[in-house]
């Protein structure tokens, strides 16, 4: 079993095919295993046994540890894999040699990139996605600014927020195009205590700034998302951080030939699969957030029901393991449930099955 | 600039080395990427876009949009985010595409 990506729903696949015994290999671009789960210094909500309580970058530890005490599972670091042939190839480049890989399955858990925003100046030095904030910060210690403003009140705007508080970093304010804060008030509580405001009904209009970001220029918005002259606010930052979503990071499923869909509520466009997430093509399965963006909870739960569907897609019968599958797709469902999953089921109650994918795919051009 | 005091964080930070920026030395901790050596020391411009020449720097941290992209020891393209630098390495900023014809 082939597997891209060393994120959450990679290292969960790889735990769980390794434990039936079979061969795994990890593909991971970094040098480091755990994707973004190395970077997150708050505590889990979600599933009630597994996370809930713990940081993120515990959790990691002990899925690398569990996955170095696998014989089963071989992983490359800081490797690419650089393509997917017709003939179900893969091509790595690892080591600087360029391997060829035909597996027997494969879970593709790529995750997901952070969507940009298109306004004057935007490509600055200074300005970051809000997951290099969190690298730069969590992981290596260094603090990207000395006053930020941050777009985006989502979790991850409002999170990241406290983090660069925790590091000693002025948050200047957050602000949030919707009317409403995104995230979860608990969040939102913790930074307004700090006395960061958040401005609902609020743009960034433009970056300022010669070599790198100076200033960052807000505005109000009308219901119709149009901005309100002479609403302007100047804003002294060195640092403008964007949270404002993020998107599947597909490509590789594209050139396996998997259809894709959009669906605006699990982030764009996102591969149909069915209820094993199994894709279009029947040797690839997906789990994580290039399945959908959800959190991480979700993608190690996903990580580990990709694995089990495809150890007994290779032949492993018994009442066992179809048992363990079931669980976990209960403890997804339970996951999702409430006011919070509202939008991730949305999301998935449009996907129709693997069956419909070709018709889904076309009837959303236009 | 590095954080010191950490309310939940240990920066366990490796052996000191020095490596070299556009021809001055740079301090730096083993272990860590190009890019984050780089920020430590104040250093947020890392390349300039092939045809506006406009200046460029760590926007995704995880080797996904080619904002950090320098010359490393003669290579051009290398993501600096994902990289981590070495005792000795030198590190130039780079003039466009970077020349690969050896």
């Amino acid at each position: 079993m082939f597997i891209v990506g060393g994120g959450p729903a990679g290292l969960a696949a790889a735990i769980k095919a390794a434990e039936y015994g079979k061969k795994v290999i990890i593909v991971e671009k970094d040098f480091k295993l755990g994707g973004q789960l190395i970077k997150q210094t708050h505590r889990f909500f979600g599933s009630k046994e597994e996370c809930a309580g713990t940081r993120g970058i515990e959790i990691a530890k002990k899925m690398q540890k569990k996955i170095k005490n696998s014989a089963n599972i071989d992983v490359w670091r800081e490797a690419t894999v650089q393509g997917y042939y017709e003939d179900d190839v893969l091509t790595v480049s690892h080591e600087n040699k360029f391997k060829k890989i035909k597996a027997g399955k494969i879970i593709i858990a790529t995750g997901a990139a952070e969507k940009m925003l298109t306004f004057p100046n935007n490509d600055l030095p200074g300005i970051y996605g809000a997951g290099a904030v969190q690298t730069l910060m969590n992981i290596y210690g260094v603090v990207p600014g000395k006053r930020v403003l941050m777009i985006g009140s989502g979790n991850i705007g409002l999170i990241v927020s406290y983090q660069l508080l925790q590091a000693g970093v002025e948050v200047a304010g957050v602000i949030e195009a919707m009317p409403e804060i995104g995230g979860y008030l608990v969040h939102a509580a913790k930074i307004r205590r700090a006395g960061v405001p958040i401005y609902t009904g609020h743009t960034i209009k433009k970056a300022v700034g010669e070599r790198c970001v100076q200033q960052a220029v807000i505005c109000k918005l009308t219901q119709d998302w149009n901005q309100v002259a002479g609403s302007e606010k100047y804003i002294d930052v060195d640092t403008i951080c964007l949270a404002v979503g993020l998107r599947p990071l597909i490509d590789l499923l594209l050139q396996a030939g998997c259809i894709t869909t959009y669906i605006p509520e699990l982030g764009g466009d996102i591969p149909p699969r069915d209820e094993n997430l199994r894709t279009t093509n029947n040797k690839i399965y997906v789990a994580g957030d290039v399945a959908g963006i959800e959190e991480a909870t979700a993608a190690i739960l996903e990580g580990e029901l990709a694995a089990i569907s495809a150890v007994i897609e290779m032949g492993s019968k018994g009442d066992r393991i179809k048992g363990e599958r079931q669980i976990i797709k209960n403890k997804l469902h339970d996951l999702r449930k409430g006011p919070v999953g509202a939008k991730i089921r949305a999301g998935l109650k449009k996907i129709r099955g693997i069956e419909h994918a070709t018709k889904d795919r076309y009837s959303h051009i236009g | 600039m590095r954080i010191q005091k950490h309310p939940i964080l240990n920066f366990n930070r490796g052996e000191k080395i020095t490596f070299k920026y556009n021809g001055s030395e740079i301090k730096a901790y083993k272990g860590e990427t190009i890019a984050a050596a780089l920020h430590a020391a104040g250093i947020k411009e890392l390349k300039k876009s092939v045809k506006y020449k406009r200046p460029r720097g760590l926007f995704c941290a995880i080797g996904n949009c080619s904002s950090c992209l320098m010359t490393v020891n003669g290579e051009p393209n290398v993501k600096t985010c994902t990289t981590r630098v070495e005792e000795g390495m030198v590190v130039e900023e780079q003039d466009g595409k970077g020349d690969l014809s050896d």
